[in-house]
């Protein structure tokens, strides 16, 4: 009776335990298979051709398979984004965690989870419709897909998880802090500025890197709206093309195990390692912010 | 003094600002996806197959294929997800494994997810030769969740007060009989709302089935669990890049991105409702 | 004296033998040596952070769940060690009882938590035999008379003291031979205790009672032994009117006249 009860209560921790390591099996899987599809690509051409390649002309004959105009695509609108999404998002996470009457915060809050929510090809489908032509004609370009617009919808996907993150760091503030401050007769601004913001800024470090980690990847917006030319970018109102669309658009014309397959697993590798990158520095800033924060 | 106020009052318009822009922004995207899509949504639009190659008809399959891909997700990432969130919570002591456990969770969550299209692409549809199908969708879209369900599942569990596992236990319950019959109900709500929101999310997701799931289009609906789909978000992506008559075009996409977005923001709502719910009426 | 008393064999439920407890590197239980008599009610009285609470969760094995512990020596229940490779803890616990700190009843309805230990243990054959033993239960804990009406409403809604006589019921529904008490009086009312406390003086009868309390009130009025712990050591242990009246260690004096703790 008792071994048998004993045995039942083993075989279940077991069953959690393996499901419990289903995450890392799939993490591990993941890298194995981009490693193992990417790498005989050069076998084909070598490393240096690949990363420092200012040109992707995968149907050329000869093909060539340079990193660089597709690298450079991501990291343009990212940037972009970047700089449109940290001043908006931070400014509404501070709005929100010390300004803000409680009704107000609740509504806000709920806007911003909302925001979270929309897909990603709802950004890239408005981009098309109604952002695209709008911008072509304030700007007068000669196309409306381009950089900024992609860097101003990835920006608006980024502020739900900067401004979230930003202010649940802001909001964990020891409240003694900022009395303290005001109690040397600091206004209300100050105290923020000087003495809640630096307190949180390695949370909000973090709430940066995970909203470039969700820009970084995202793939749907860009590809519809980024306008697509495999160049190096000079300007924000070129259309440039990034490593994730690149995959999306062309994966599914290649032939399994033709050199394209792999060059395309093989950008995908660059693309996972910047982000697992982001991670790991998003990780070790939460952790830092936690020991600093008790 | 009086610097320092106007330093104060110039400050706060400026965050003011900044959170206008936002809502404006959040509020425009909302009216021309409302305004423009009612005009099309109608009882043919949600029920009938798609005719005349895209230009006319409903968008029945599509609303179809992404139920059967969802479902499918959340049929395999939930138990999974839960029972390692049990293990973690329940289980687990502070070891070097856990840890990797923790970070692997943390790194999966930040996977962009057209890498788990090729994940799927490269297992589900080659290796394990489940073609371009419901099923490697389904699996692929549920590991893109799986973090998302485990970290939900086990906020619910540590939510669940300590005295209650030790009152169980004194009483001569096992460690299963305490987390079946004491912890699993009284975390039951908070594990529902991080499956609902994974659903959300699993919804709205296109890059993850390019390349496993999807078709750009389908005369009859799927037979079986080995047929290509339709889904909502990839017809918004096949209307725009594909099509070849936008005046007819862009109208259903719009109809089909406020179904979309009424569908994933539903699902959210309830979420956030259910979980403020669970909050209040939570008295220990 | 308390040698005397506690001689023969027969009368002793518990016998805790040369008990070390280590928390990490940290020992909280050195070396303790202790009888627990049958139907009678040991109290174990020491300052914060003696270690009562740690010792008495030793004797049902509930600190197994903590993890970094160790434990040496032997706690025997019945003549037989329950720390023994061949014992099942979760039979352990049923036999032995136990009351917490703060009133925990399960968020399921009065009856349900006195059903909960019935059912998981496998204690009732039907439906009928389940409703009389969860009605024994809660006329042993002397609730019965305010709560038969209402069986099927929350237990939450019951205040702090009825609470916590609810988790004595659902302690007696199970049958143990021990009932360990920890802090029982520590979240209520006066009013409240006194109940508490008239019904462990009732208890004693069937059931062997073990209690940990700060309220050295509580341990002189409603004890027959009291053990004195002080920073993880038993300084003394015997009858509680000695404890109280004539002490044979200078510093049990000094506790237990409020000179410290």
């Amino acid at each position: 009776m008792k071994s048998k009860q004993h045995l039942k209560e083993k075989i279940i921790k077991n069953i959690f335990f393996l499901s419990s390591l289903s995450s890392i099996l799939f993490l591990l899987g993941t890298s194995f298979i981009l490693f193992k599809e990417g790498l005989p690509l050069f076998r084909e051409i070598d490393l240096k051709t690949f990363l420092w390649g200012k040109s992707w002309y995968p149907t050329y004959n000869p093909p060539e398979f340079g990193l660089l105009p597709l690298l450079l695509g991501t990291l343009w609108t990212t940037l972009g984004a970047l700089i449109i999404a940290v001043p908006l998002g931070v400014s509404a996470a501070i709005y929100i965690s010390e300004l803000a009457t409680p009704k107000i915060k609740d509504y806000l809050k709920l806007a911003i989870e909302m925001l979270t929510g929309v897909p990603s090809v709802i950004y890239g489908f408005l981009g098309i419709v109604v952002l695209g032509p709008w911008l072509q004609n304030l700007l007068d370009l000669p196309i409306g897909l381009c950089a900024l617009t992609a860097s101003l919808l990835l920006a608006l996907m980024a502020i739900p998880t900067i401004t979230s993150l930003s202010e649940e760091a802001l909001f964990s503030v020891s409240k003694e802090y900022k009395e303290a401050s005001y109690a040397l007769g600091a206004t209300r601004w100050e105290t923020i500025i000087k003495v809640t913001v630096p307190a949180a800024s390695s949370g909000i470090s973090t709430a940066v890197l995970l909203g470039m980690g969700r820009v970084i990847g995202e793939t749907m917006t860009v590809l519809m709206v980024a306008g697509g030319a495999a160049v190096i970018p000079h300007s924000f109102l070129q259309p440039v093309r990034t490593i994730t669309a690149t995959i999306a658009l062309e994966m599914g014309e290649t032939v399994v195990g033709s050199v394209h397959y792999y060059a395309l697993f093989a950008i995908a590798c660059v693309l996972f390692i910047i982000s697992l990158a982001l991670n790991l520095s998003a990780d070790y800033f939460l952790y830092k912010f936690r020991r600093t924060s008790r | 003094m009086n610097k320092r106020r106007f330093k104060e009052k110039l400050a706060y318009s400026f965050l003011i600002t900044m959170i206008s822009i936002i809502v404006l922004s959040i509020c425009l995207m909302f009216y021309f996806i409302i305004s423009r899509g009612i005009r099309v949504i109608n009882w043919e639009f949600l029920t009938q197959m798609p005719r005349k190659a895209m230009t006319a008809g409903g968008i029945f399959p599509a609303i179809l294929g992404t139920f059967y891909l969802t479902m499918g997700a959340i049929c395999f990432a939930l138990p999974l997800g839960v029972s390692a969130a049990i293990y973690l919570n329940e289980y687990a002591v502070q070891n070097r494994l856990v840890r990797i456990i923790r970070i692997s969770i943390n790194n999966l969550a930040g996977v962009p997810s057209v890498v788990f299209g090729l994940f799927g692409l490269a297992i589900f549809v080659k290796f394990l030769n489940f073609g371009v199908s419901i099923l490697s969708g389904s699996l692929t879209l549920g590991i893109l969740i799986l973090p998302t369900i485990i970290r939900a599942s086990e906020e619910a569990l540590s939510a669940v007060p300590n005295s209650f596992r030790e009152a169980s236990l004194a009483l001569g319950a096992t460690k299963w009989q305490t987390i079946q019959k004491i912890v699993l109900p009284n975390s039951f709500s908070g594990i529902l709302t991080g499956a609902i929101l994974s659903i959300g999310r699993a919804a709205g997701e296109t890059a993850p089935i390019l390349f496993t799931a999807v078709t750009f289009y389908s005369m009859r609906l799927p037979k079986s669990i080995f047929s290509e789909v339709m889904t909502l978000p990839y017809h918004i992506y096949a209307l725009m890049t594909e099509g070849t008559h936008p005046e007819s075009q862009v109208p259903i996409a719009y109809g089909t991105a406020l179904v979309l977005v009424f569908l994933v923001l539903g699902l959210n709502l309830i979420a956030v409702i259910l979980r403020n719910q669970f909050r209040r009426s939570k008295k220990w | 004296m308390v040698d005397e008393i506690l001689q023969s064999k027969n009368d002793l439920k518990m016998q805790i033998r040369n008990l070390n407890f280590y928390y990490g590197t940290h020992q909280v239980l050195k070396n303790i040596n202790l009888n627990i008599k049958s139907n009678a009610i040991t109290a174990i009285i020491g300052p914060s952070g003696c270690g009562k609470t740690t010792f008495i969760r030793t004797l049902n094995r509930m600190n197994d769940i903590i993890l970094g512990i160790k434990i040496e020596g032997d706690i025997l229940f019945d003549h037989k060690n329950i720390y023994d490779d061949d014992i099942d803890v979760v039979d352990i616990r049923r036999k032995i009882g136990m009351v917490f700190q703060r009133p925990n009843p399960f968020p399921k309805s009065i009856f349900e938590n006195i059903a909960y230990g019935l059912k998981i243990n496998n204690l009732t054959v039907n439906k009928g035999e389940l409703r009389e033993r969860v009605e024994i239960a809660l006329r042993g804990a002397a609730l019965w008379e305010e709560v038969k009406d209402r069986l099927n409403t929350s237990a939450l809604d019951l205040s702090g003291g009825q609470q916590q006589r609810l988790c004595i019921a659902r302690a007696l529904a199970v049958q143990p031979k021990v009932i360990l008490f920890d802090e029982p009086c520590s979240a209520l009312d006066p009013i409240a205790t006194a109940k508490i406390e008239e019904l462990i003086q009732e208890l004693k009868e069937k059931y062997t009672i073990v209690i940990v309390t700060h309220n050295m009130q509580q341990a002189a009025r409603a004890s027959d032994f009291t053990a004195f712990l002080m920073l993880g050591e038993l300084v003394e242990f015997d009858i509680t009117e000695k404890i109280f009246t004539n002490p044979s260690q200078k510093i049990t004096e000094d506790y237990i006249t409020g000179r410290f703790g």
